[in-house]
């Protein structure tokens, strides 16, 4: 395995990491090369023709411009087959597809809070099965935050006021770092946690091994009545709120006339700032939620409305 | 020596702190610098001590955030912005294009008394309890949680801009119209085509930069919600603007010693620098492509993928002319007659670290890998290679360059070779293996860490500690030769350029007669027959 006889560079775990390795390798050997000939070169140079030296100093290259345009066009090229690579794995690291499998992450000062589906909560870890792809969502409560597991030569920002989707799979078991790579403040350094990645059997065990605690989903409904929320949405009642059942993932017309895909990032900003995007025909009643709901709580409403996907309209 | 000189004008304190003499105002930011240099030289130590060990030992997390917030502000705003711009340039610039003082001689005492304003207001701000949010102050953190001196810090910087923007708009003038009779743009030499483009950059980033700090503290005051997304503002916007003025900025602090590389390959092979059109080009091109390429900053931020993509692609063109750069400087060896003095040393390390310090640029140019490798130790020791390894490097090899010029007064030559090598040494003991400890995944900033991570970090620290006694040593020797050295002669190096054709140190008006330039830069050739050595 050619991964071997790079020193300090243990194998990634991922589809996708092998191939970050694999340009680290390609761009390690064209600056070996290049930093070869130039000490070769240098050294050359300076031995030769020191001070001193009798050596053959006559006919000076004086026209220098072929030279320069050489060595401009070559830079260039080999610039552009890197930049080229470089860019075509970056779209593949952050693709994500649409997944059933979906991880809630949430980051704060100083912790990776993660919650499964089913309700399973974890500080600073995450268990995870292999070979299957993950779809993170993150949010961040406070600063941000910044996702990576050098294990998978993966990390992704969480900032404040938004959602972020990354997709993760491991193909091995074990235990990765997780850290926090974006500065966040005192403790940033000890913002760091665990990945456990397990085989699909060994994960379910442990799904069902959690302390019993109700659904996402569930939960979600629950802050749905109490926040007021199904006064509106819920009941089919249509007159002052658009209904939620079979909303997401679907196109919503806006008020402005434009189109929206209702994801999980515009039925946070609905929660939020209601006013903002207006489902059409609709009037903007619906009051900000904005400081009355942390993001462990929004995560759950979100996760419930999308619960509410399957029910007809 | 009979004739008075720039030094032995006048002696009283008032005659140095109301000059309006380039020469003495560079003394007078060089003076300045030193110290900012040894207080965020003793942050980056302490820094390196603490991470000898992966648990925490000898401060706080607190403090050590402070630290390395400390060294880097200090490091950025009070010495590589003003390294070679304000003391070498300041007392340069004039002498090499034959005029009595730069174009505003008043205005450049102006900047040392703002630049000096700032960074008294820096200072203030971190002895008086710290700023602990990175030289970057990315928001929100800056703006809502930070409990430390960050408005204060940024003040220090804010006032400290106007000094740049100041000597920027002073070096744009002097370079048009204080030219020597018969100094063509093309006779220039390359030091002033790097100043000059150095200088484009000052005026047009840095009030940038003052917009963006203005805006942070605003925030940071009233809540008025441009960063805070819970009020409508998005903190990525501090992010744009912040890198629209520090990537420029990036270019602010290598350019001028790329200038002084120029005249040092130069001067030390006896040659005219190959392709000289091209490296002076090369220059402006860095300065304008250089704004076009803050993006790659955030390609893990949640910026477009598309921006990515501009962002990536324009950081590969930024290279090219660097590329070039390097180049030329090699050829310039080629059928040169090369002399090792130390600021020859100096340039040749130049030419390694930042070779190697572009080349791990173009790795975080290359998105897919800049995905894993930024914000770990990686990018750390990448711009470390640039800025110490690069810029530093290049300011000490201008500095004993032109030290006879300016204090007429020759070094010790053995020293000044031996802080080289150990300089070179102890930089890349210190810097390469965070290089590895990136590869492998630590985050920078991180005050504790994993323990795998021991073996490269104890390298690092143990190298850290000699480079740290290798610069105390030009302090010694250098200062020693200030008041003891032999006497220079007026061209110690026998170098054609218009600086050296006047005595050392220049009197106060710097040329007795006015020069008439009637040949290219860099003419060795001439040089070395019509003049005898007169050491």
């Amino acid at each position: 395995m050619w991964r071997q006889w790079i020193p300090f560079w243990h194998p990634g775990l991922s589809p996708h990491s092998g191939d970050v390795d694999l340009l680290f390798t390609g761009l390690l050997i064209a600056s070996a090369l290049v930093v070869g000939l130039l000490f070769f070169l240098l050294t050359l140079f300076c031995a030769r023709y020191r001070a001193g030296n009798q050596t053959d100093r006559d006919h000076r290259v004086k026209k220098s411009w072929h030279w320069e345009v050489s060595w401009t066009a070559a830079s260039f090229v080999c610039f552009l087959g890197l930049f080229v690579w470089g860019a075509t794995v970056y779209f593949q690291i952050y693709r994500t597809q649409a997944d059933e499998h979906d991880i809630f992450i949430v980051a704060k000062q100083w912790m990776w809070k993660t919650q499964h589906p089913g309700g399973q909560a974890e500080i600073d870890a995450l268990h995870i099965p292999v070979k299957r792809p993950i779809r993170l969502v993150m949010a961040s409560q406070d600063v941000i935050h910044s996702f990576f597991i050098p294990a998978l030569r993966l990390k992704h920002d969480v900032v404040p006021g938004r959602y972020q989707d990354l997709e993760i799979e491991i193909d091995k078991p074990g235990h990765y770092h997780l850290f926090c790579a974006e500065y966040c403040g005192t403790d940033h350094s000890g913002m760091i946690g665990e990945i456990v990645a397990m085989d699909p059997a060994d994960f379910s065990n442990w799904l069902t091994q959690q302390a019993p605690s109700s659904p996402l989903a569930s939960e979600g409904g629950q802050l749905f009545r109490e926040l007021g929320c199904s006064g509106c949405h819920g009941g089919g009642g249509t007159i002052r709120a658009p209904p939620l059942e079979g909303v997401y993932g679907k196109p919503v017309p806006l008020s402005d006339g434009t189109t929206v895909i209702a994801d999980d990032k515009y039925i946070r900003d609905s929660i939020l700032m209601p006013r903002s995007q207006v489902v059409a025909s609709y009037q903007p009643l619906m009051p900000s939620f904005e400081g009355k709901v942390s993001e462990d709580q929004l995560l759950r409403l979100v996760i419930y409305i999308k619960s509410l996907a399957g029910h007809p309209t | 020596m009979s004739e008075t000189n720039y030094l032995t004008a006048d002696f009283t304190l008032r005659s140095w702190f109301l000059t309006t003499d380039h020469k003495r105002i560079a003394i007078l930011y060089f003076a300045s610098l030193i110290v900012f240099f040894f207080i965020g030289g003793a942050a980056a130590t302490a820094i390196r001590i603490e991470l000898a060990t992966p648990q925490a030992d000898l401060v706080s997390s607190d403090i050590y955030n402070r630290l390395f917030t400390m060294h880097g502000i200090i490091m950025v705003w009070f010495f590589l912005i003003p390294s070679i711009p304000n003391t070498l340039g300041n007392f340069i610039v004039p002498l090499m294009i034959g005029a009595r003082d730069l174009a505003f001689p008043r205005l450049n005492l102006m900047s040392w008394y703002i630049f000096m304003l700032g960074g008294c207001t820096t200072l203030f701000a971190i002895f008086a309890g710290g700023v602990d949010t990175g030289w970057t102050f990315y928001t929100p953190f800056s703006t809502l949680y930070s409990n430390s001196y960050v408005i204060v810090a940024a003040a220090g910087v804010f006032i400290a801009g106007f000094s740049s923007i100041l000597t920027g708009l002073n070096f744009i003038v002097t370079i048009h119209r204080l030219r020597a009779p018969g100094l063509t743009w093309y006779r220039l030499p390359l030091f002033l085509w790097s100043l000059y483009a150095t200088s484009v950059i000052l005026v047009l980033a840095t009030p940038v930069l003052a917009i963006t700090l203005l805006l942070m503290a605003t925030e940071r005051f009233f809540g008025v919600g441009i960063f805070d997304p819970r009020i409508g503002g998005d903190p990525l916007l501090f992010q744009h603007l912040f890198w629209f003025y520090s990537h420029p900025a990036v270019y602010i602090m290598i350019l001028p010693g790329m200038g002084v590389i120029n005249e040092l390959i130069s001067c030390f092979s006896r040659k005219q620098v190959f392709g000289y059109k091209f490296v002076a080009w090369c220059s402006l091109a860095i300065a304008a492509v250089g704004f076009l390429v803050w993006g790659h900053h955030m390609f893990v931020s949640g910026q477009s993928l598309i921006a990515s993509l501009v962002f990536s692609f324009m950081s590969f063109i930024v290279a090219v002319p660097s590329a070039i750069k390097v180049f030329n400087w090699t050829a310039t060896l080629h059928k040169g007659s090369i002399h090792f003095d130390a600021p020859m040393l100096y340039a040749l390390a130049f030419i390694g670290l930042f070779t190697i310090g572009g080349l791990t640029g173009l790795f975080l140019a290359c998105l897919a890998f800049d995905v894993h490798a930024t914000d770990t130790y990686f990018v750390v020791a990448h711009f470390h290679y640039i800025m110490v390894g690069g810029m530093v490097t290049a300011y000490f090899g201008g500095l004993h360059y032109w030290w006879p010029k300016i204090t007429g007064r020759l070094y010790s030559e053995y020293w000044a070779r031996t802080a080289a090598v150990l300089i070179f040494f102890g930089f890349n003991l210190t810097f390469f293996p965070q290089f590895i400890l990136g590869a492998e995944g630590m985050p920078r900033r991180y005050h504790v860490y994993p323990p795998e991570f021991q073996l490269w970090n104890v390298l690092s620290s143990g190298g850290a500690v000699i480079l740290a006694a290798a610069y105390l040593m030009p302090v010694f020797y250098l200062g020693y030769s200030a008041f003891f050295g032999r006497r220079a002669p007026a061209n110690p190096w026998d170098a054609p350029g218009l600086e050296w054709q006047t005595s050392s140190p220049p009197p106060e008006f710097n040329f007795t007669v006015q020069p008439v330039v009637t040949r290219d830069p860099y003419q060795y050739n001439e040089a070395f027959e019509a003049e005898p050595q007169n050491a």
